[in-house]
Order: structure tokens, then C-alpha cells, then sequence
């Protein structure tokens, strides 16, 4: 087995005993990088000199908890990929977007310090689609990333460089952002588990905003035992992030059981749709027969207001994503016009700078809230989204969490949607209600179609939920080998 | 529904956005689309339902109003296409 094909929990394990030190991993990890990026495309931008100085920072504080008879910090040594909306001081955050280019934070998000602290070496930025906004990469201003399972196809987005990233062993692990299901959806076309934690778990801090009030940082990983460790070091109240929580995090890893005795799994009828693919369903269906053979019960339930969530979703984000992305006008950072009048220099700014998903998106937002339309659409939105996280509270009472396909196909073709955007939005419908109900879900893979491409699995639960989702996740995992299978490259 | 092109006019010039004669009516059609499509929530009853803008039932997060580090003129300064005196240059705002 090489070096670069562990997990964070074997790695660690490796490194905290000296049998392996944080250089050998982190020169393995970017030998493996060197080799495969030509093909997968899955970093912007590659930070070689800087993780190999954290990598020595590592082994050294390795080599000093062993004499003092201690452990290091959990993720010590570890080398991980972040995506380019999350700021790294020091290195390139482009947002996947031309409006950024040349743009070097002056400060580091807040999970990204997290994990620094926990002693996280970073390989580099991966790529996105511009400013998180689309489901294949190909809205990246740079170029698309490649399925690692099959290279014609997406990897799914917009965290699609962070999960091919994950499946490629380009990365132990990675972090995404999930606003409608950009760390899920990526997570399942490319065979890798996908975590979307409760909004204000994870401080935004740092986050390029998209969707305030849906944005959060997840995990892209290879197991579910990475995605609780992950999420264990990266969670937490934040005084820079007044929306984050501040509840207490508990050990994620010790919520991990590999039984479901008397676990209640709903099964939401909305979920199973004409028109998706044969093969994810019956993917899905034997994942639930299967739980159930391990002791769990399956309950049909109902999130009745489910087909309404594209619209509500594409009226929200769009409308959060036209207030957010204002503030890119040339000024501070990014290229700048220059035509020597103020309102011309962020026409030609704007106009040249964004792509035109991030435009489409700007102009759908602006149309959402101008005066006229504020009612029909913002309002209106506003008022089906209570409906739709009502739907999941009181699907939840009867039920611990909640099954469902992530996606309702496996992955497409590259350029097969990207001249329809409506196409394109169909294709997560069964992401984008979690984030509108503010709750936590993670994908894992439950099966392959007949191409060899993997399908994932939704475990939902309730916000705070995630022990529960993760031990749900974790049994699942444990009884199956999907999670073992690598794309040949 | 279909969006005219004044109107996509006017939407570009509240978000100051400069596009081209084809991503004018490139949008016209696209947008039109997804209004379409997302009018079916005017089939929705929702009457005396709350609108929810935040998840979240967190309110007035306060702190102290203490003096903490942040960052320097010159860090803050270091990603602009133009300065002047420690300050971001911009075109004259006010006209004469």
C-alpha cells in the first residue's frame, strides 16, 4: 500500500508511533499529486515548499509529544487539500473566479486555523466552480476538473477538485463548502463520503460568502471515521462567526457503533422521483434493505413540500449570492478597469470579471429583490422554506434520520449541461432542501451503475444531529467494502 | 412569463454588470426559464406563514466593545490595483 492511499485515522496512527514521518507522507502525497493532476486537474494551486516546511513543523513536535510520553494534536503531520473560497493567508484564494486573480488573503478562515492548530499540513487549493456557484467544476474560470472513475465525465462540484482530490489519493482529505449540496453531490459522483454539518456548526469565518444564510464548511474524505475526526477539529463556536454555535462539540469518534439496533430510518417518498436513474435507486433501496438486516427499521415518511425546493433554493441563494458578491468591484483586490470613471470602472469590472453562471446568478438575485418583485419571489421563498424545514421537523420526530439517493443520477458527461442551466439545477434536488431546513446530512457510497461510477447514499438527520448521522453513516460503512474501491489510474 | 431585454437592461445596471448584446439575450432566455419554472410557488398556500430568512434562533449575538488587533494599513492596502498615502485611490465620486 502506498503512503498517499491512507486514511487520516491509519496515518495519524503511523505517524504518532514514528513508524512513518510527516515528510515521507507529505513528499509521497505531492509525488502523487505530480503524477496524476495532469489527468484530474483537482488543485489550482499547489503549495509544495510550504507543506514541506509543515511537514518538518510536524515531525518535530511528532518527535517531541513521543519523548514526553504524549500525543501530538490528532491531525498532526496529516496533508490535507482546501477549497480555493477558503482563505489561506499567504497563498492564492481565487474563488475559481478571474475577479480574483492575483488575490492573496491577508488571514486564514477559521477551520483552516482550526486544522493548522491540530497540526494539518496543506497541499493546496482545489479547484471550484466560481465562487461556489454549479455542480461540475466547469463553471471554474481556470479549467474543469476530471472524474477520477472516468475522465469525460465531472466530478461533480462545486467542491468537484476537493472530492476528486479525496478519490484520486491527491489528498488524505479534504475540506469543500456545501451551500445546496456542493460537498455531498461532489462526494457521491466521485465514490468518497461527504459531510454537510448544521448550519453554525462550522464557522463561516473566512468563507468567501455565496448564501449567507445557507453556506457551511464541510468534509471530503475517504471513511466516515475521518469525516467525525474531521469534523471534530474543524467545528466550534467562533467570535469572529456571530451565526456560529455555541454549543459544545463532543468527540464525534465516539458516537461511531457499527450497529443500528432500533435505529428508525424514514424513507421519504418525495426522494424516489421519475426520471432518476434506475441504478442509483436500487442502490439506495438495498442500502436501506441492508440497515434494516442490521437490525434498523425502515418507516415511509413524508417531506411533502420537496418539489418546491429548487425554486425556493434558485430564488434564496441567487438572492444572497447579488448582496454578497457586491463587494467585487476592483477596489480592494482583484483586477481593476480602468476608464477613469467610478460607475464604468465596476460595470467593466464586474462585467469582465465574473463568468456566466456567477452574472446568471447576480442578475436572477438583483430580479428576486428589486422593487416589484420582492413580494413574489424573496418573500414568497422565504415562507415555503419554513414549510420545507417543517416538512423535516416533523418527519424527525418519527424518525431518527432520514435515507434518501444524493443524487438522481450518477456522474455526467463533461459539457452534457452546462448550455442548460435548468438541467443543471434538476440535478440537485436532493441536496438542496437539507441547507434550506439549516440540518446536517453525509453522503457515503452505497453501490456502482453499470459504468463502474459510484452512487451515494444521503443519511439526513436533525440539527446537532451529526453523532447521530455518523453512527447511522459508520455502521452502514463497516458492514460494506463500497468505500474500499479505487478508480484505476 | 418572459423577461424583455429593457428589463434585463435594468437588472445589469442595478448590479453593475456590463454585458454584451448576446449575453443580453442570452439571459433574457435563460432567466425567463427559471422565473418560469419557479413560479409554481405561487401554487403554495402561504398564508400567515412566517418567512425564514435565518435557520437559526440565535438573536442580537453582543459582545464587549473592546480594542483587539487587526490589520495594518499596509496588509490591508496590499491587494489593490492602487494607493495613495496609505489609502485605496478611486475615481472622482462626486461629479463638478
Amino acid at each position: 500500500m502506498e503512503l498517499y492511499e491512507l486514511t487520516i485515522h491509519a496515518a495519524a496512527e503511523l505517524l504518532q508511533k514514528g513508524e512513518i514521518s510527516a515528510i515521507e507522507l507529505t513528499e509521497a502525497q505531492l509525488r502523487r499529486i505530480e503524477q496524476v493532476q495532469p489527468q484530474i486537474k483537482a488543485y489550482l494551486h499547489v503549495a509544495a515548499d510550504s507543506a514541506l516546511k509543515q511537514a518538518t513543523a510536524a515531525d518535530i513536535r511528532l518527535a517531541a509529544a513521543r519523548k514526553g510520553g504524549e500525543m501530538a494534536p490528532p491531525l498532526t503531520g496529516i496533508p490535507l487539500g482546501i477549497k480555493d473560497v477558503l482563505s489561506l493567508a499567504g497563498q492564492p484564494t481565487t474563488c475559481g473566479s478571474r475577479i480574483l486573480e492575483g488575490y492573496i488573503p491577508p488571514y486564514t478562515a477559521t477551520a483552516v486555523e482550526k486544522l493548522a492548530q491540530a497540526g494539518a499540513v496543506f497541499l493546496g487549493k482545489t479547484n471550484t466552480d466560481e465562487f461556489a456557484m454549479g455542480s461540475s467544476t466547469e463553471n471554474s474560470a481556470y479549467f474543469t476538473t476530471h472524474n477520477p472513475w472516468d475522465l469525460d465525465r465531472v466530478p461533480g462540484g462545486s467542491s468537484g477538485g476537493s472530492a476528486a482530490a479525496v478519490a484520486a489519493d491527491m489528498a488524505i482529505a479534504a475540506l469543500g463548502t456545501d451551500t445546496g449540496g456542493s460537498v455531498r453531490q461532489p462526494a457521491a459522483l466521485c465514490g468518497v463520503v461527504g459531510l454537510k454539518p448544521t448550519y453554525g456548526r462550522v464557522s463561516r469565518y473566512g468563507l468567501v460568502a455565496f448564501g449567507s444564510s445557507l453556506d457551511q464548511v464541510g468534509t471530503l474524505t475517504k471513511d466516515v471515521t475521518d469525516a467525525a475526526l474531521l469534523l471534530g477539529a474543524i467545528a466550534g463556536y467562533d467570535p469572529h462567526d456571530s451565526t456560529s454555535l455555541p454549543q459544545p462539540v463532543p468527540d464525534y469518534r465516539q458516537a461511531l457503533r457499527p450497529d443500528l439496533k432500533g435505529v428508525r430510518v424514514g424513507v421519504p417518498k418525495e426522494y424516489f422521483v421519475e426520471g432518476m436513474q434506475p441504478a442509483v435507486e436500487k442502490a439506495v433501496r438495498a442500502a436501506v434493505e441492508q440497515m434494516v438486516g442490521m437490525g434498523a427499521e425502515a418507516c415511509e415518511v413524508s417531506l411533502p413540500h420537496t418539489e418546491y425546493a429548487l425554486s425556493v433554493y434558485y430564488l434564496i441563494a441567487p438572492a444572497e449570492a447579488s448582496a454578497n458578491l457586491a463587494r467585487f468591484d476592483g477596489i480592494r483586490y482583484g483586477p481593476l478597469a480602468d476608464s477613469g470613471n467610478m460607475w464604468e470602472n465596476f460595470r467593466q469590472t464586474r462585467g469582465h470579471g465574473f463568468g456566466p453562471e456567477v452574472k446568471r446568478r447576480i442578475m436572477l438575485g438583483t430580479y428576486a429583490l428589486s422593487a416589484g418583485y420582492y413580494d413574489a419571489y424573496y418573500l414568497k421563498a422565504g415562507q415555503v422554506r419554513t414549510l420545507i424545514k417543517q416538512d423535516f421537523e416533523r418527519a424527525l420526530e418519527e424518525v431518527d434520520v432520514i435515507a434518501v439517493p444524493t443524487t438522481p443520477t450518477t456522474a455526467f458527461k463533461i459539457g452534457e449541461r452546462i448550455d442548460d442551466p435548468l438541467a443543471m439545477y434538476l440535478g440537485d434536488i436532493f441536496t438542496l432542501s437539507l441547507n434550506l431546513a439549516g440540518m446536517c446530512g453525509i453522503s457515503l457510497p452505497c453501490g456502482f451503475d453499470e459504468q463502474n461510477l459510484p452512487v451515494g447514499l444521503q443519511i439526513l438527520g436533525p440539527a446537532l444531529g451529526e453523532e447521530r448521522i455518523l453512527r447511522v453513516a459508520y455502521a452502514y460503512e463497516q458492514a460494506t467494502s463500497w468505500h474500499m474501491r479505487k478508480p484505476e489510474l | 412569463m418572459g423577461l424583455t431585454i429593457q428589463e434585463v437592461e435594468h437588472i445589469a445596471e442595478l448590479a453593475k454588470l456590463q454585458l454584451t448584446e448576446e449575453e443580453k439575450a442570452l439571459y433574457r432566455e435563460q432567466l425567463s426559464a427559471i422565473l418560469d419554472y419557479a413560479n409554481k410557488l405561487q401554487s403554495v398556500d402561504t398564508t400567515d406563514i412566517p418567512q425564514t430568512s435565518t435557520v437559526l434562533s440565535l438573536a442580537n449575538v453582543m459582545r464587549e466593545d473592546e480594542p483587539a488587533p487587526s490589520l495594518s494599513q499596509e496588509v490591508a492596502l496590499s491587494n489593490a490595483s492602487k494607493t495613495e498615502d496609505g489609502f485605496f485611490r478611486v475615481p472622482a465620486v462626486l461629479e463638478e
